[in-house]
């Protein structure tokens, strides 16, 4: 491009020759040259300035056009779709191990209201509280007649609920339609299922959510379209569970306690086959969660198998004895001294009763003879009965598939000295769940392996890690076994069954440290059949007292074992095992001829 | 013939102000802005109705308020308005400086009303938020600036306006407060445009923010997860943005009626960024249709005046000013009928607030100024030949 000069040098010496001052024209150029820029760019802002006009013009349209279309169109009922997810309709079913539907879903509807097109909100109000009692006349009264929109009257009723409301006829009364979890068994199994509730909500759909037990913990699983409704296979038995939910709940009574809970557990694969806590609820209608202050142990939402952390007492002393024998410190015929009370520090260990001075390994298990399994203890050390411990599982939460099962977490001493040790040889001063117990008796009784607890179903044995050598484990069989026979579980001699097992009397600790004389956890741990067995029972009931032969009585022996032999007598069919008929003497047979 | 020349000027040493001032003045503004602000009462009736009975004022409380700082704003839109360009442009570069210390000090002497936000200082009777009175200010500033630049041997005005505005911005965004922030940018962007930006810069700049978009969109699940629910048709009854469509819809073409919406009782927002929804449900689609028509006019008369302005400075200020009213206004609409994502912005002379109606004042009051008739030397330009081109 050519530029003009400011000064062209033709003009400067024209000028400089008639005597003017040149620098007028260098101004008169920058003014013309200025000029000409502010024309240029006058031109350009012009184009620009019309461009975002019409851009204005047609952002103005756009926004008249959407808001006619919208004004145009029919308002519509909310609809529940957050944005980017939709509600997941059909929930997984869950069946027991025969595949029996143990929660499945129902169709249902829920019942909610638009005051402003109510014909007449007084006389609707008097016929719904008709049909629903619960309902607070006076409040309804005040949402028909206020402000309000819209409200939930019930989440889900019945069909003839819904019938009686329809009847009304009120065209402020509607209903939208509803998922509802069901639980057809009732209570049965309860714990396990948890519940399930609603998430979140619209009035043609809502998400079912679980909200504690399997519901919760696989949640995800159910929830899952990509699982095709594929029902959850739980290990429980029905027909087990309910039995043993039976047994157990007349066992309580008659032992006057305040709750109680068992565990059936395969010593093979882990399988839990029937869990049971009670007080129970009904998951259809379950409960509210206790308010703050109360003991959450009280609510019947608790549960105790995997929740209720306890000392369970003299049930312990088995394992002691099981690793001092895989330890090869002792065998069961070895003679322990028993002189009590046995000293250490300003600590006693006392027994129930005087035992005498020596007593077997295999009479200490048999007779509970405290300071016996606290000298065995003594012989082990601490550290390898930690480790022992760790290798039971009962350090940790147990692995059992339901969410309250992580806050069972066992109390353990902070320094597991030589005085824990020895104390834990006997139950106390550790405190676990039912469920640990129950998979430690099952490592002794499947031969030393350690299983871990499951709630779903599985195929074939999971054995896990080596925790004791077979013989060991043998020994401690056959010690639980002569607990039955000839010790302080004679109750649990059941007709046709051999059980082995060990009782355990621990005293209920105050809130606030120190123990309860006249309060008790009373357990009973069983194998089945004492033999061979397949099966691991604990039994544990929660301050038992009963009189027999005129004295109060507490003790395991006295309340968890005989509800412990009701119940191997009521399952041990149910679970195919059939029973040892001792062959009946042949006596009378008279052969006839003729 | 000398004199019918100098006759035609329409400078006259001795020609009285309001006379000039009416003669000059795009009088099909002022009325739009009026007809907006008595609107703006109107809607106030109605939506502010639920506020003053959450806050335990009398019904109209707010209706009053608004009166008050409405005929304020408009007593300060006329001043500002008769005010020379020149005149206006210090005054509101001393205003720009005041407000940019009071934006600065915010976060020392300001409060958030317990809003999240320190975008406020309390006055006790009232509050003032002094990002509102910073946005005329800037512009004037800012195109200032970008128009001592085309000058020959002037400063790097369009430099250091750029410079400015990010500052401005960063301390918005600090607030936080995103919607003044995007109209600062917004404001200087279109100056600039308007200024001379080249071509290429201007094709680069939407290039990387369609990039930029993109990449957002595929990487960040949070930005996709907004982006996915504003596009889906589905929308969720309980969010604002639900209730206002429904309340859209309810109102149809006429409305349900004077006081019968109800939208008001279910919107926080009803009296500020939902005040459209408001108005759809109880005047219809009628008035909204008047309502944005008041503001293509403002926009688009002042934009056309403007492409006759020849001082670069004057030209630059006003579009600034115009866009900013505009794509405010534009903003609010868009968002209540879910053609932009959810942003929370006032909707200027309607919606309820003292701080945005007196700041909204002065800047009409500034761009009507700047839209007044004046001698453009078209005259001159004929009688030099050269005319247009």
């Amino acid at each position: 491009m050519i530029r003009k000069p400011l000064r062209p040098l033709a003009r400067i010496l024209d000028a400089r020759a008639k005597g003017e001052n040149p620098d007028s024209i260098e101004r008169e150029n920058l003014r013309i040259r200025h000029e000409e820029m502010q024309a240029k760019s006058r031109h350009r802002a012009e184009g620009r300035l019309l461009v975002l006009g019409i851009f204005f013009l047609c952002a103005y349209a756009a926004v008249a056009g959407r808001m006619g279309v919208l004004a145009t169109s029919e308002p519509r009922e909310p609809v529940a779709a957050a944005p980017g997810s939709v509600i997941a309709m059909q929930r997984a079913d869950i069946v027991d191990r025969q595949g029996r539907i143990l929660a499945t879903n129902f169709e249902t509807h829920s019942l909610y209201a638009q005051p402003p097109q109510m014909i007449d909100p007084i006389g609707a109000v008097d016929r719904l509280v008709e049909i629903f009692p619960d309902l607070d006349r006076e409040r309804l009264l005040a949402d028909f007649t206020g402000k309000r929109k819209f409200l939930w009257i019930k989440k889900k009723i019945s069909p003839e609920q819904k019938q009686a409301v329809h009847d009304i006829g009120d065209p402020g009364l509607l209903f939208g339609p509803r998922e509802m979890r069901l639980y057809p068994n009732g209570s049965v199994a309860a714990h396990v299922l948890g519940g399930a509730g609603f998430g979140k909500e619209g009035v043609s759909a809502a998400e079912v959510i679980g909200v504690a037990g399997v519901e919760r913990q696989f949640d995800s699983y159910l929830r899952d379209p990509a699982n095709g409704s594929k029902p959850l296979q739980l290990a429980l038995d029905l027909t087990v569970q309910a039995a043993a939910e039976r047994v157990l709940d007349g066992g309580m009574r008659l032992m006057n306690a305040k709750g109680a809970t068992s565990i059936l557990m395969d010593v093979h694969t882990g399988e839990v086959i029937s869990v049971v806590s009670l007080p129970d609820f009904d998951p259809n209608d379950r409960p509210r969660p206790p308010t703050s202050g109360d003991d959450p142990s009280v609510s019947p939402l608790f549960n105790r198998a995997v929740q209720g952390v306890y000392e369970l007492g003299s049930t312990f002393k088995i394992f002691a004895a099981a690793q001092a024998v895989d330890l090869e410190l002792v065998n069961s015929e070895t003679i322990i001294d028993t002189r009590g009370p046995l000293r250490w520090g300003k600590f006693l260990i006392k027994d129930f009763r005087n035992y005498g001075n020596a007593l077997s390994v295999s009479k200490i298990i048999v007779k509970s003879s405290n300071i016996g399994t606290a000298r065995l203890a003594q012989q082990i050390g601490a550290e390898r009965q930690q480790s022992f411990m760790d290798a039971l599982g009962m350090l940790e939460a147990t692995p059992f598939e339901i969410t309250e099962a992580q806050g069972g977490k066992p109390l353990l001493p902070k320094n597991w000295s030589e005085l824990s040790a020895m104390t834990i040889s006997y139950g106390h001063g550790i405190s676990t769940t039912p469920m640990h117990l129950a998979a430690g008796y099952a490592a002794i009784a499947n031969g030393g392996r350690y299983v871990s607890p499951t709630v779903l179903k599985q195929n074939g044995p999971q054995l896990g890690s080596r925790v004791m050598s077979e013989e060991a484990a043998e020994a401690a069989r056959i010690m639980l076994r002569k607990v039955v026979t000839e010790g302080t579980a004679s109750f649990a001699r059941v007709p046709g069954y051999q059980v082995g097992g060990k009782t355990g009397t621990a005293d209920k600790p105050k809130p606030r440290g120190g123990y309860y004389d006249e309060k008790v956890i009373a357990t009973f741990a069983s194998i089945f059949p004492a033999h061979d067995p397949k099966y691991v029972l604990v039994v544990t009931l929660d301050e038992p007292s009963i009189i027999a032969h005129g004295e109060e009585r507490r003790t395991a022996g006295w309340t968890a074992v005989p509800v412990a032999a009701e119940m191997v007598g009521r399952l041990a069919p149910l679970l195919g095992l059939r029973p040892q008929v001792d062959p009946a003497e042949v006596t009378d047979i008279t052969l006839t001829s003729n | 013939m000398t004199e019918m020349v100098y006759g035609a000027v329409p400078i006259q040493a001795g020609e009285p102000i309001l006379p000039k001032w009416w003669r000059t003045l795009d009088k099909w503004s002022v009325s739009c802005v009026l007809l907006l602000f008595v609107l703006g009462l109107l809607l106030g009736l109605a939506a502010s109705v639920p506020l003053a009975e959450r806050n335990g004022f009398g019904n109209f409380h707010y209706v009053q308020r608004q009166a008050f700082f409405g005929i304020t704003a408009l007593i300060a839109m006329i001043v500002t308005s008769m005010m020379s360009p020149t005149l206006v442009r210090r005054l509101a570069v001393l205003g720009f400086a005041c407000a940019f210390v009071a934006l600065a000090l915010l976060p020392v002497f300001g409060t958030d009303f317990g809003k999240g936000a320190v975008r406020w200082y309390s006055l006790g009777f009232a509050s003032l938020q002094p990002s509102e009175f910073l946005k005329p200010g800037f512009i004037v500033a800012a195109a200032w600036m970008i128009a001592s630049s085309q000058q020959i041997n002037g400063p790097p005005g369009t430099l250091i306006s750029f410079g400015l505005c990010m500052a401005v911005v960063m301390m918005l965004v600090m607030q936080p407060d995103f919607g003044q922030a995007c109209l600062i940018l917004f404001g200087w962007g279109v100056m600039y445009f308007v200024g001379g930006a080249p071509m290429i810069l201007l094709l680069a700049m939407a290039a990387v923010v369609v990039l930029g978009g993109i990449v957002a969109y595929s990487n960040s699940e949070h930005f996709a997860r907004r982006i996915d629910g504003f596009l889906n048709p589905e929308i969720d009854p309980t969010t604002q943005m639900g209730y206002a469509t429904n309340a859209i819809r309810e109102g149809g073409l006429f409305g349900v009626g004077v006081g019968e919406g109800q939208v008001k009782w279910s919107l926080p927002d009803a009296h500020t960024d939902f005040i459209v929804a408001v108005a759809a449900e109880e005047y219809g689609l009628i008035l909204v249709l008047v309502l944005i028509s008041l503001y293509a006019m403002v926009v688009v008369r002042s934009l056309f005046r403007l492409m006759r302005e020849r001082d670069t400075f004057i030209r630059l200020a006003g579009t600034g000013l115009a866009c900013m009213f505009g794509v405010q206004a534009m903003i609010n609409m868009g968002v209540a009928v879910r053609l932009l994502p959810a942003k929370g912005m006032t909707l200027p002379f309607v919606s309820y607030g003292g701080s945005s109606l007196i700041a909204g004042g002065i800047a009409l009051g500034m761009l009507l100024s700047f839209t007044r008739t004046r001698p453009q030397g078209e005259l001159a330009d004929f009688l030099r030949g050269r005319g247009r081109g």
